[in-house]
This record gives structure tokens, C-alpha cells and sequence, in this order.
């Protein structure tokens, strides 16, 4: 982790037959910054980021996560990150704090871990009274700041969030916003992807994606100065409409 | 071993908490066990006979009065004309024609010599054919009567008499829910381990929280225990309840051990949860994985020699039996119940359920990636 780099990738690519869903990407994230992975549908977001987290073998180039290469260590990668799909995924038919119990022992943390780090989580998203209820009984925007807990309850280095906020309402959408400031200033790196450009103005550093590539990789005012845009909305749209692959 | 325990705590959790998985696991051996053998019973009974009788003599009347007193026929047409019971045949009022010939007395008497016409539906192929041996049985039982009969004198008969008689060895009263029971139990343990295992794992991809898990370091082996484990205990649990009911409602008592049953079950168990494994890794979702394992399950049943004797297959088909858990422990079962075989009897088939669970759970290892 030369440098405070906690992710590095160059010439990153991804075939998937005569496709190149990923076409020779390369960046740096430093450690606890909040990285904005933007792009259209299908511009290839998902599948850098599933690269990244060892969960698709990249066709060429190189990349290292907290030090390891996404290649030949990917198992030794997982220990170090956290990820929350696009898919609501905790188990709705385990409660709360099962849910928790449960990604926490398949991290090896210690029994006194689990149950002070789940009163701690839960007294911070006010569900004190929900630890024994189904995950399936609670609202979208609750699952998914739920969901945002577990992925980094086991304290990793960096986090993985693709559209962490799809479907939920803009008050909720704020409130998952402060708990990514504090997991950045806890020191743990987000990557995240989104769709929403008020989002990326949160983010310290935004890369855009279109067909494959990344067009532009700046702080979110260095990007709006570039493109003589008021804001990221425009920035995004102008690169945006260079896309020629269809959105899937 | 520790994430082994968070795993199993996990599945554990999410079985109890389904109640459809519960009942399925519960109810399905109960009523199958207790409808299917009363149902699928190879011996036949109430075959539909026609009678053309164009004799109506003494002797006659005697045959047919003896073929509906078996018990095995029923006499649904007595005619003088053939074309009328063929009509029988035809529109499904009867399966067998027998035809009594005009002078059948007078010859049987005189020339000591007769002969008898039977005609076959053949549609219900196998109630036809024993139904035609159960009647012949019959007539030459009569044919023999009627000679002892006649030659009390002199004490040598003209004819050489040749009469098999039948033991029946390991099941003496012929008694067919000794074999169905038993099979019936091997094809639920089946239909658990390859199933529910099946359908579990692929739930998880359809929900995405296969990808959650494959994003952590939970070990391929690790999470494929998880799996097998609770549907392995799950398999004996079914077997038990099968056994005590062959036994509280059919009075079927082992003549081996238990011992040899649950040895052979524990290692059939995991070798059809393994493909319950291999089924899931090439399903995407539920849909898929019940299709794909009610195919095999067709072939296993039917192949499996429940329904059908292996002996009597064509070569092809014995081939394609030997590549079949099911008929393994279809044979073991057997083996044990009726006769009473041990472990070093079962020694074979033990051998070959273990290359058939390291065959399937290898496979399904192999072919289940946490990395695309």
C-alpha cells in the first residue's frame, strides 16, 4: 500500500466472448476516500467493480485491492473488504441481529465482537427495538442502511457499494450518506457506484465511465471546471451522450 | 469449524422458520408411505373375462365355474359367439376371451384331446399377459383333475405328468408391500437429498446472497458442509419415520440389522445430496433445478427397479441401471429386509455408492466457482 494507494488498477480489462464490457481502465484510490464509479447503464460499472472484489477473473491487466492482486489473491482480498450488491442481500428470512451474528462469525470475529459491535450498530440506526424482527418486515431505506452496516461490520479496509441507493427515498438517501462520511473518516476507504449526480458532488474524487472506458477522473469541481458545467448533472450528460452500446 | 458452526446455525435457523421445507420434510414420507404401497401392488386382480362358450356341455360349465371361482376373474360375458366378445374386447369390457370350441366334451372324452382358444387385450400389456398364465394355470390344473379322475385305473397313466410346485424364498406369502415399502422409502430419501438440496442453494443465487457470500472468505468446502449437513441429518430423519411406519402400519421387521440399513442410507445420502449440489451449480433459479431433477428422478424411478425388474430389461437398459443410486439401494434394501444380508453382503454396493458420492460432490466442487 505504497503511497496511501488502497486500490490500483491499470489496463484493467474485461471480454466477455467478442465484448469488452471493461476496456482498459486505469486508477488509483487512496486510502479513505470516498471514489464515485460513475456511468450510463451497462457503461460497465458492475463489472470493474465484481473484478475488484474477486468476484469475476479479469481477461488482462493489472490491479491490486489492499495489496493484493486481484489475480492470484482474490481469496486474500475478500478478508479485507466489504460489498453490498445491487441486489438487497441479508437474509430476509434471519432477524437483524442474526443477520449480523452471521457475516460476523464467517469473518472470524470473536463472539465478545459480534454482540458489543451489534448493540453498538444498532443503537446508531435507532433499531434497538428491531434487533429481533425478520429483515423482510422493515422498510426498503432501513434494509438497505442495514445492509450498509453488515458490509463493513467486520471493519474492512475498503468498501463496495454498487447503487447502494436505488429505490429509496432522498431523506434516507442523506442519512446513508452521513453513515459513508463516517465509515470514510473511521479510515475505511468506499468505492461506490451510483446514478444520482447530487451524489457524486459528495463523493472526493468521481471517475466516469462510458462504453468500457473511463472518459474523466477528477474531484467533482476540478470535473465541473473542465467541462464548463454548473453542475456534475451536465458533466455526466455530455459524456454520457459520446455512448454508442446500447443500455441494457 | 467456526465458520462451519455460524453456517449450519444459519440453515438451521432459516429451515425451522419454513414451514413449507418442515411439512414437505414431515408429511410427504408419512402419506406416501401409507397410500402408494395399498395402490402400486403388482398382483393382479379383476381381470375382465368373456366366455364363448359354443359347447354348453357338463364339462364346460365345470372350466369356466372353476376359472370365476378363483378369485382372480371376473366374468363379465358369457356369449355363443366369438364376434360378440371380441365386441367386448374392443370397446373394453373385457381382457381376455377364452373360447370353449363345439364337441369340446365329446373330444375331451373320446379322443382325450381338446383344445381350448384364448385371445389377449393386449393394450394393458401386463394384466394381460398374467392374466392369460393365471388362466392357463387354471386349465391345466382342471385337465389334471379331470384325468385323476378318469384313470383310477389303471394306477399308470398314458401321460407323463410333470407338476412344478413354487416355494417362495425371503418372502413366503409373496407379499408385495415387502417390496414396495422399501422402495418406496429409497426413492423419498432421493427425492429430499437431491431436491431440497437443489432447490436450497439455488434460492440463494436467485436472492443474490450467493454473491454476498462469495465476497467473504468463507471456504468453497465450508460452505458446501453448510449445505449438505442439515440435508444429510434431514435424509435419516425421513429414513426413521419410514422404517417406523413399515413397521406400526405394515409389520415390516427387518430380517437384518438397522444398523446395515442406516450404514448404507448415511453413504447414499451424500452421494444424491452431491448431485442435489451438481444440479444447483447448473441451475440459475428454482425453475431449472426442479425440471432438471424431476428428468433424473423419471429415469431413477424407472430405471431404478421399483416399478419394473432389472432382470427382465433389455441389455442396454441393465446398462444404464448400473450408473443409478437409486437401484443400489433399491437392492440393498431388499437384501436386508427380506433376507437378512449384512454389511459384508452389501460389502459391492457400498463400494459403488461411495465412487458415486465422490464422483458427484467432486464434480460438484469442481464446477462451483466463487469467481466467474
Amino acid at each position: 500500500m505504497s503511497n496511501g494507494k488502497v486500490i490500483t488498477a491499470e489496463q484493467l480489462t474485461k471480454r466477455f466472448g467478442d465484448f469488452v464490457a471493461v476496456d482498459h481502465i486505469s486508477f488509483d484510490v487512496m486510502k479513505g476516500e470516498i471514489f464515485g464509479f460513475l456511468g450510463a447503464n451497462g457503461a460497465g460499472k458492475t463489472t470493474a467493480m465484481r473484478m475488484l472484489c474477486g468476484l469475476s477473473l479479469p481477461t488482462s491487466g493489472k490491479a491490486t485491492v489492499a495489496g493484493f492482486d486481484v489475480f492470484k489473491e482474490n481469496e486474500k482480498i475478500k478478508k479485507s473488504i466489504g460489498y453490498m450488491s445491487q441486489k438487497f442481500s441479508l437474509y430476509e428470512d434471519l432477524t437483524v441481529k442474526e443477520n449480523m451474528e452471521f457475516y460476523g462469525g464467517i469473518y472470524h470475529k470473536s463472539d465478545k465482537f459480534i454482540k458489543e459491535k451489534t448493540t453498538f450498530i444498532l443503537n446508531e440506526l435507532h433499531l434497538t427495538k428491531e434487533g429481533n424482527k425478520l429483515v423482510k418486515s422493515l422498510p426498503l431505506g432501513w434494509k438497505q442502511k442495514l445492509a450498509f452496516s453488515v458490509a463493513i461490520f467486520h471493519e474492512p479496509e475498503i468498501v463496495f457499494l454498487d447503487e447502494p441507493t436505488g429505490g429509496v427515498d432522498p431523506v434516507t438517501r442523506r442519512e446513508f450518506w452521513n453513515m459513508i462520511y463516517q465509515a470514510a473518516d473511521r479510515g475505511i476507504t468506499v468505492f461506490v457506484t451510483t446514478h444520482y449526480m447530487d451524489e457524486a458532488e459528495y463523493c472526493s474524487r468521481v471517475s466516469i465511465m462510458v462504453d468500457g472506458r473511463i472518459e474523466a477522473l477528477d474531484t467533482p469541481s476540478q470535473l465541473k471546471k473542465t467541462y464548463e458545467a454548473a453542475s456534475m448533472d451536465e458533466v455526466f450528460l455530455r459524456l454520457a451522450r459520446k455512448a454508442v452500446r446500447a443500455a441494457d | 469449524m467456526r465458520t462451519l458452526k455460524f453456517l449450519l446455525r444459519k440453515e438451521f435457523r432459516q429451515i425451522f422458520r419454513d414451514p413449507s421445507i418442515l411439512r414437505l420434510i414431515l408429511i410427504m414420507p408419512v402419506i406416501q408411505l401409507l397410500i402408494l404401497p395399498w395402490a402400486a401392488d403388482y398382483e393382479i386382480k379383476n381381470i375382465k373375462l368373456a366366455v364363448v362358450d359354443l359347447d354348453h356341455s357338463e364339462y364346460s360349465r365345470q372350466l369356466i365355474n372353476k376359472i370365476t371361482s378363483s378369485g382372480y376373474f371376473i366374468l363379465t360375458d358369457y356369449s355363443s359367439s366369438y364376434e360378440q366378445s371380441l365386441g367386448k374386447i374392443e370397446h373394453d369390457k373385457a381382457d381376455l376371451v377364452l373360447q370353449i370350441p363345439g364337441h369340446f366334451e365329446k373330444e375331451l372324452v373320446k379322443e382325450d384331446e381338446a383344445k381350448l382358444f384364448i385371445a389377449v387385450n393386449a393394450i394393458n400389456g401386463v394384466k394381460a399377459n398374467l392374466g392369460a398364465a393365471y388362466l392357463r394355470t387354471i386349465i391345466q390344473d382342471y385337465n389334471s383333475e379331470i384325468r385323476t379322475e378318469w384313470i383310477q385305473f389303471p394306477r399308470f397313466s398314458a401321460e407323463t405328468h410333470i407338476e412344478v410346485t413354487y416355494s417362495n424364498w425371503f418372502n413366503p406369502l409373496m407379499n408385495y408391500k415387502y417390496f414396495m415399502v422399501p422402495g418406496i422409502l429409497v426413492i423419498l430419501l432421493t427425492m429430499v437429498g437431491t431436491n431440497l438440496t437443489a432447490i436450497n442453494i439455488v434460492k440463494e443465487k436467485e436472492i443474490g446472497t450467493i454473491e454476498q457470500i462469495n465476497v467473504t472468505p468463507i471456504k468453497k468446502y465450508h460452505f458446501i458442509l453448510g449445505k449438505l449437513i442439515p440435508f444429510w441429518l434431514f435424509g435419516l430423519f425421513v429414513l426413521t419415520i419410514g422404517l417406523s411406519i413399515a413397521r406400526l402400519v405394515y409389520g415390516i421387521i427387518p430380517s437384518g440389522s438397522f444398523i446395515t440399513i442406516y450404514v448404507f442410507a448415511a453413504l447414499y445420502l451424500l452421494a444424491v445430496l452431491g448431485l442435489g449440489l451438481l444440479i444447483s451449480t447448473y441451475s440459475a433459479n428454482q425453475q431449472q433445478a426442479m425440471l432438471l431433477s424431476f428428468f433424473l428422478m423419471m429415469i431413477f424411478i424407472l430405471l431404478g427397479g421399483l416399478y419394473t425388474s432389472i432382470d427382465s430389461m433389455p441389455e442396454w437398459a441393465k446398462w444404464i441401471t448400473r450408473f443409478n443410486p437409486v437401484s443400489y439401494f433399491i437392492e440393498v434394501m431388499r437384501m436386508v429386509v427380506l433376507k437378512g444380508s449384512t454389511l459384508s453382503d452389501i460389502k459391492y454396493q457400498l463400494l459403488v455408492m461411495g465412487g458415486f458420492a465422490v464422483f458427484f460432490n467432486g464434480w460438484a466442487i469442481i464446477s462451483y466457482r466463487k469467481r466467474g
